[in-house]
Order: C-alpha cells, then sequence, then structure tokens
C-alpha cells in the first residue's frame, strides 16, 4: 500500500479527530469535568446540522450556501445544550469529586440519547449535499473527497483559532490561568462561574461543530453520542487531561495508527485506539503533556 | 552511646532548586531533639528523606548501623522509624479506635488475614491503653473527622507510637493548636512516649517549647543545618540567632 | 451478620429456589439472571471501599461468559465446575496483568484505564469471526460433574447452582469486610499515604481488592451465560459496565447484600421501562442515577439508615 495514501488517510482521520476532542479537553482543563455528555453534543451537532441540510435543499437554495447555515446551525445547538446543561443540572455540582462529575455527565449522555430520538426519532438521517457537491480528487492513486480533505484546514484553522484566543486575547488568558491554578485564579478575583459557563458552553459549541462538520459524511442514527464520547476520551487522555497541544498530538498519533490499522491489519482496527492509550498511560501516566504531582505531605 | 541514626552529605533538588544541601547529623538512641529552621528551610524534606517518602538526590542514611537509603516509607516503618505529620494523616471516616487498631493491625503482621475479624477483645485492650496514655480515651468512638485539630495531632502521633518506633520524629506537633494548649499537648505526648525509650526528633517553631523539652537541637536554614549541638548552644549561636530565631521572634512579635 | 438478617437472607433465597416451581418462568429468569449480574456489582462495591470506580468490569464479566461458550463450543467441556476454574483461572491471569499496571492510577485515570481494556476485548471479539463477531453464540445449560439434566431439570440446577454461590458469597464476603484486609481496604481509600507509613503497600492492598472484582465478575458472566444460553461483545461494551456502575450506586456499599437487591430492583424497573417504551429506558436510567447522586449519595441502602438511626433514637428515649 502506498505510504503517501496511508498518511492522508490518517491526516483526514486526525483532523477529525481533532475538531471532535478540543471540547473535551477544554473543559476538563478549566472545569476539571471530564463530560461524557460531549457524546450527545457531537449527536445533538450532527442531527441539527442534517435538519438544516435537509431543510436547506427541500427549498432548492444554492448548494454553496447551505454550509453557513448547517455549521453555524449546530455551531448555535451546541451553545444552547450547553449553557442548559450547565446552568441546569452542573452548577448544583461544582465542587463534588472528578469521578462524581463523570457519573453526573454520564447521566446527562443517557437522558440525551433518548432526548435526540424524542426529537428526530430512530430513523436514520442523511444530509449527504454538501459532501458530495465538493466533488473529489485523484491523489496518490486513490479517490478522496474534497470535503474530508477541506476538513484538514477546518481542523487547522480551528486550532489556530483556539491558539489565538488562548493565548492573545484576555479571557483566553484568564482561562489559562484557571487551567493552572483554580485556586489562586478565585483567590486572585476570578470570575470563576462567568469563566465555567463560557467555557462549558464553547466546549459544548466545539463538539457539536464536529457532529455538524461530520454529518454530511456519515448516516446520523441514534447511539452515535455513545460511540464518539470514548473515542474522544481516548485521544484527550493520551494527549493529556486539559491540554489543547496534547489533543492535537493525540489526535495525530490515534489518527495515524489507525490509518496504517485499516490499511495493513484490518483486523486490529477497532481496539488500536485503546491499545494507543493503554501504551502510551503505561509510559507516561498522565498523558504524553501533562506532568504527575507529587503529593506534599 | 550508639547512634541510632546517621545521615552522610544528605543532599535532595527538585529540578534544580536545592531543598536540602549535605546534611550530616547523627542522632543518639533515645536522645530528645529539636529540630528549628524556618517555613522552607528544609527540615520536612530531612523527614521526608529519612522516612523515605523522598528518595535523596545524594547521600547515605544509616539507621542502627543498616544503609535505608532509598527504602520506601513501609519498610523504615517496620524497622522502627514512625513518624507523625504536619497536617494530621488519618483515616477520616473511621472511628478513633478503629485508627489505632489498623495501626496495631498492620504492625503485627505484613499478610493481613482477609477473613479474620478486624476487632478483637486483646486489640481493642491494647488501643485503649495507648489511647488513654495520650488522653484520648474520652474520643474512643469518635469519628476522626470530627474532631478539633489538637485531639487529631494527638491521635496522629499515638499511631505512629503504635509501632513501637526506636526513632519518632515529629511533624510540627504543635501547629494548628491555640498558644495556651500547647504545652499541654506537649506534655502529653512526651509523657505518651516516655517510657518507650525511643529517640524523638520533633520540628518546632514555638522556640518556648525547644527550650523546655529537647536536649539537643538541629538548625535549618537554606537547606541546610546552620548549627547542632545542646540547647542553649544552638539557641545562642549568632547564626541561628539571625536566620532562626530572628524570623520566629519577629512571627510572635506581629501576634 | 446478625441471626435477624442471616434468616432473612435464607428465607429469600430459600423462596427463590422454591419459586422455580410456583413462579411464572419470566420471574425465575429476572431472579436468576439478577443474581448472576449481582456477583459484578459486588466486585464494585468492592472497589468502591478502597476508593476506586471501575468502567471495565465488563471485561471479566464478558471473560466469563465467553470462556464458558468456547469451553463449550469449541472444546467440548460442559462440566459447571470445569468451566468455573478455566474462568477464574483466566481472569486471575488477566487481573494480575492488568492489576500490576492499574493499581498505580486512580480516580478518573483508573475508571478510564479500565474502560480502555474492555473495549479492546471488545474490539478484539468484534473482529473475530469464528467467535461470531457482534451476534455471539448460544450457550447450553452445564453438567455437574457429569451429570446432564433435562431442560427443566437444567434450569432448576442453574438456580440452585447460583443461589448456592450467591449465599456462600454473601456469607464470605461479608467477613471479608469485617475483616482485617477489610478494614485496611477501607483506610487505603480514606489515606494512602498513611498505610504505606504503617508497614502495607496500598497499591498492593488495591490489587488484591481489584483481582477479587475480577474473580466475582467472572463468575457472575459464566452464571449469565447459563441462565442466559447467549453471550455477545455487548458484554464488554462500556456501557454494560456503567450499568454495572449505576446498580453499584443504586445498593450503595454499606453492606454486602445490596447489591443484590438492587440488581434485583434493576431488572424490575429495566423490564417495566422496556415494556412502556423502549426509546425511554436510558432517560429513567440517567434521571435515576442523577436523583441517586444529588440525593442519595449512599444508595438505597442509607435509606434503612435513616430509619435504624430513627429506631435507636426511639428506644433511647423510650
Amino acid at each position: 500500500m502506498n505510504i503517501l495514501v496511508i498518511l492522508l488517510d490518517g491526516l483526514v482521520y486526525s483532523s477529525w479527530l481533532f475538531i471532535v476532542s478540543t471540547g473535551l479537553t477544554l473543559i476538563y482543563g478549566v472545569m476539571r469535568i471530564l463530560n461524557m455528555a460531549h457524546g450527545s453534543m457531537y449527536a445533538i451537532g450532527a442531527y441539527t446540522a442534517a435538519t438544516i441540510v435537509g431543510i436547506y435543499f427541500n427549498h432548492g437554495f444554492v448548494p454553496w450556501g447551505s454550509y453557513f447555515f448547517f455549521i453555524s446551525g449546530a455551531m448555535f445547538a451546541g451553545i444552547i445544550a450547553g449553557l442548559l446543561i450547565e446552568r441546569g443540572i452542573l452548577r448544583i455540582m461544582y465542587g463534588s469529586d472528578e469521578v462524581i462529575m463523570i457519573l453526573v455527565t454520564y447521566a446527562i449522555l443517557l437522558i440525551l440519547e433518548d432526548v435526540i430520538k424524542f426529537i428526530w426519532g430512530v430513523e436514520g438521517y442523511f444530509a449527504y449535499q454538501p459532501y458530495t457537491y465538493l466533488g473529489r480528487s485523484h491523489i496518490f492513486g486513490i479517490s478522496f473527497t474534497n470535503y474530508d480533505l477541506y476538513l484538514i484546514i477546518v481542523a487547522a484553522i480551528i486550532g489556530v483559532i483556539l491558539w489565538l484566543w488562548l493565548n492573545k486575547t484576555r479571557f483566553g488568558k484568564l482561562l489559562i490561568a484557571v487551567i493552572n491554578d483554580q485556586e489562586i485564579s478565585v483567590a486572585m478575583g476570578i470570575n470563576v462561574t462567568k469563566v465555567y459557563i463560557i467555557t462549558f458552553a464553547i466546549g459544548c459549541m466545539l463538539g457539536a461543530l464536529a457532529g455538524g462538520l461530520t454529518a454530511p459524511g456519515i448516516s446520523i442514527v441514534p447511539g452515535m453520542g455513545i460511540q464518539i464520547i470514548i473515542v474522544a476520551f481516548a485521544v484527550v487522555v493520551i494527549g493529556g487531561l486539559g491540554s489543547i497541544g496534547g489533543a492535537l498530538i493525540g489526535s495525530l498519533l490515534v489518527g495515524m495508527a489507525r490509518a496504517f490499522a485499516v490499511h495493513l491489519f484490518p483486523q486490529i482496527e477497532l481496539f488500536v485506539i485503546y491499545g494507543v492509550m493503554a501504551l502510551v498511560l503505561a509510559i507516561r501516566p498522565h498523558g504524553l503533556f501533562v506532568r504527575a504531582k507529587v503529593r506534599k505531605i | 552511646m550508639p547512634l541510632i541514626l546517621e545521615t552522610k552529605s544528605l543532599c535532595k533538588s527538585f529540578d534544580g532548586v536545592i531543598a536540602a544541601d549535605n546534611i550530616n547529623v547523627a542522632i543518639e538512641q533515645s536522645e530528645l531533639i529539636g529540630v528549628i529552621g524556618a517555613n522552607g528551610a528544609g527540615k520536612t524534606t530531612f523527614v521526608n528523606m529519612i522516612t523515605g517518602y523522598l528518595k535523596p538526590s545524594n547521600g547515605k542514611i544509616i539507621y542502627n548501623g543498616e544503609d535505608i537509603t532509598g527504602f520506601p516509607p513501609r519498610v523504615i516503618t517496620r524497622k522502627g522509624i514512625s513518624r507523625s505529620f504536619q497536617i494530621p494523616q488519618l483515616f477520616e471516616e473511621l472511628t478513633v479506635l478503629d485508627n489505632m487498631i489498623v495501626a496495631q493491625t498492620i504492625k503485627n503482621k505484613i499478610f493481613v488475614d482477609p477473613l479474620l475479624p478486624f476487632k478483637n477483645m486483646r486489640k481493642v485492650e491494647i488501643a485503649k491503653d495507648v489511647l488513654k496514655k495520650f488522653n484520648l480515651l474520652r474520643y474512643l468512638d469518635e469519628i476522626v473527622t470530627k474532631l478539633p485539630q489538637g485531639i487529631k495531632k494527638l491521635l496522629d502521633i499515638a499511631m505512629a507510637v503504635v509501632g513501637e518506633p526506636k526513632l519518632l520524629l515529629l511533624d510540627e506537633p504543635t501547629s494548628g493548636v491555640a498558644i495556651e494548649e500547647k504545652f499541654e499537648l506537649m506534655d502529653i505526648v512526651m509523657s505518651g512516649i516516655k517510657d518507650t525509650g525511643a529517640a524523638i526528633l520533633f520540628i518546632e517553631h514555638d522556640m518556648d517549647i525547644i527550650e523546655k523539652y529537647s536536649e539537643k537541637v538541629l538548625a535549618f536554614y537554606d537547606g541546610r543545618i546552620i548549627a547542632q549541638g545542646y540547647t542553649s548552644d544552638v539557641l545562642n549561636n549568632e547564626q541561628v540567632k539571625k536566620f532562626v530565631i530572628g524570623f520566629e521572634i519577629g512571627k510572635e512579635e506581629i501576634n | 451478620m446478625d441471626k435477624k438478617t442471616h434468616m432473612i437472607l435464607l428465607c429469600c433465597l430459600l423462596l427463590i429456589l422454591i419459586g422455580n416451581f410456583i413462579f411464572p418462568k419470566w420471574l425465575t429468569f429476572l431472579f436468576n439472571i439478577s443474581l448472576a449480574k449481582a456477583f459484578i456489582v459486588l466486585g464494585l462495591v468492592i472497589l468502591m471501599r478502597v476508593g476506586l470506580v471501575s468502567f471495565g468490569q465488563g471485561l471479566y464479566y464478558c471473560i466469563g461468559g465467553y470462556v464458558a461458550g468456547i469451553c463449550q463450543k469449541f472444546f467440548g467441556i460442559n462440566d459447571f465446575f470445569m468451566i468455573l476454574l478455566i474462568g477464574i483461572f483466566i481472569s486471575l491471569i488477566v487481573s494480575f496483568l492488568l492489576g500490576l499496571l492499574l493499581c498505580n492510577y486512580r480516580d478518573i485515570f483508573f475508571a478510564m484505564f479500565t474502560l480502555a481494556f474492555s473495549m479492546i476485548l471488545y474490539g478484539i471479539i468484534v473482529k473475530t469471526e469464528t467467535l461470531g463477531s457482534t451476534d455471539g453464540f448460544n450457550v447450553k445449560l452445564p453438567t455437574y460433574f457429569t451429570i446432564s439434566s433435562s431442560f427443566a431439570t437444567g434450569k432448576f440446577l442453574i438456580l440452585l447452582i447460583t443461589i448456592l454461590i450467591a449465599y456462600f458469597v454473601i456469607i464470605y464476603i461479608r467477613k471479608f469486610f469485617n475483616s482485617e484486609l477489610g478494614y485496611i481496604s477501607l483506610s487505603t481509600k480514606e489515606n494512602e499515604i498513611r498505610v504505606e507509613y504503617l508497614g502495607i503497600s496500598p497499591k498492593i492492598v488495591i490489587f488484591i481488592n481489584y483481582s477479587l472484582a475480577a474473580i466475582l465478575a467472572t463468575v457472575g458472566g459464566a452464571l449469565t451465560a447459563f441462565v442466559s444460553g447467549h453471550v455477545d461483545p455487548d458484554m464488554a461494551y462500556w456501557t454494560t459496565s456503567g450499568e454495572f456502575v449505576f446498580v453499584a450506586l443504586l445498593g450503595g456499599t454499606m453492606h454486602v447484600i445490596a447489591p443484590f437487591i438492587a440488581s434485583i430492583l434493576f431488572e424490575f424497573i429495566h423490564m417495566y421501562a422496556y415494556d412502556i417504551s423502549p426509546n425511554t429506558w436510558q432517560i429513567i436510567l440517567g434521571s435515576i442515577l442523577l436523583l441517586i447522586i444529588i440525593f442519595l449519595p449512599r444508595g438505597l441502602w442509607s435509606i434503612g439508615e435513616i430509619f435504624r438511626k430513627k429506631e435507636v433514637k426511639d428506644a433511647s428515649n423510650s
């Protein structure tokens, strides 16, 4: 198999993984919450996008206009869902043990899975028009969908925007302060509540954005959230919980590993992601970019 | 008198920050030694290294003639070195009695039994005896998390004593305790330990307590020992006055 | 345990046993499956008592089930005790290797790591055609020391053996909870540093508890395979482990019987919820989970505590 094909395939998958996992790692970094409901955000984003695409193309509008609507629609749905969850349930549980918070978000994931079925039904949705509209390209002897290739650029743009936001804006720097040391941040007068609300909303928005971007290329079915969350976990844990740079490296690692697996050893495809995670954790117990703290006594 | 503990050129650095530098001490059996120094001077690092919680970057720790450098705390405890903690390390959701019995159970055997009942008459009696010596008997069935700080510190020390150590390290036994109660607490601690014949090293910031209870003193500053010897000698040492007591007196003035 | 509780336990178990001939088949099936699954939940309770939540007990649950099936299908081994021994043996090897690694982790990492290993097994089975991939395969009722039986008797026998194992597990795990190791496990949860400083390795304490939980899950998996007559890779999927965690929280960690009662309760809720609508099951599950976490963090058993405290208060007042 042509190695360049594998690399490109890996890059496509890595981009997708990166977009899916940034929101998750951001929320953990700032709020120390491993948000299982992130999977639901992905699903909500995908379903919203599919609905919008359906409506849009039924009206016969020009295809190139659809992108703005379904992508922003997905992001908007994510923000709303995120705000509802954070203000509705999460803020009651702030200060709880990290594992308790996982259970809380797990409960929310379960609830939202059925809520999604309630809103959108159990039949599959398709939103292929934006996907096929951009055509295909022949690279390295293999046919790639241009949409998938553009996803690489989109992932890069998202990465750059996030980096700029965190490092160059005032609010972003506040976030980094909270990520590094919450106690001191509170002591220095940072409005942690406001930070939490905005972070969670943006994290959910990113999750929904991932779903929205992916929607055109897949069949959107119930259970998406449950399948995706553990993939996102693995990436985020590999890179180091809370580290966006880690999410980038983790995505590349997993994406490339999976590409090699799919092309060369299809038998191990399904669990290569967890194999990589187990391996990384065995060598770097807290992920690639996070340092363990020795407890002071 | 035979040496119970010797350290030779003990050093510890964290990523280039030197927390302890060339520590050489020699402690004899049954000695009562006070350890003084400002916060961050290296006292707790010293205790952490001796008890195995931190591996020294350099140097040796010799206990009863045996090189114990680098051994983990559980091994060192079984050899006869016990410690208490600045912030009491207790089993918060268990009762005082249960805390003591846990200490006893572990001391008795390393292969604890998965079926043998945890409590028995004998263990309870022994626990009560030790608690009595520390004036803690009335808290027997209280859940630890509800206890006041002074009581927790006493329990912390009582649990360390269960191991019948030959060297007992007390990390700031009176910290967090009201000034009026410090001497009372130290009296209880000393009477609780006095029959064991253990050498005792206690870290303390209150110079009055140091003067009253210690035979010798180790003075730390900036990761190094700047003086060691008999209490009155050390406390009158110019360097100690400048770098340690000066700080302590300053603190008292603020109070 | 006190005589009163012991008597109640025996009566309940006997009732379920006799129920095989009186109750409708679905009820006996429900009891049998609940009891079998309760072993995995008990393992989770053991882990919670040492301070850890595992999202991957499904690994050993699946091993137990598939060993039963594989022994039958590929090696012609039908004897219950033989199968159980092989299953436990394999689980001990796996839990030994994984335990060595896992005992270095806590909190989120432990939870996610256990999840990962369970998903690895899931991935392996799904990609293995001979094991039936996502469909799994069927499992027959076992024989007992070469005594095979008719279908009806076989159903009774598996119920009998589930109850017997449950009884002895309850008795001995209760002793374990009150034993030296049991209390030191609790202490490890409270303060690992102190345990280390008293002279025992907290990692080894965790390792032992982890292995015990693994064995229990394996037994539960094998029993479930026999009772339900089927195994599939979903046994190792992370949501299955999530359900076990739910039941553990439902019952709480306060008494050794709690997992068994909670498991029965869970199966009832599951059955009725699915009857009403299969598409609202997860809402019910998630909502109850939230309610437990927020209002009854020590599980339903803590309701009993409130009544008992009231009894003691009344008794001391009268």
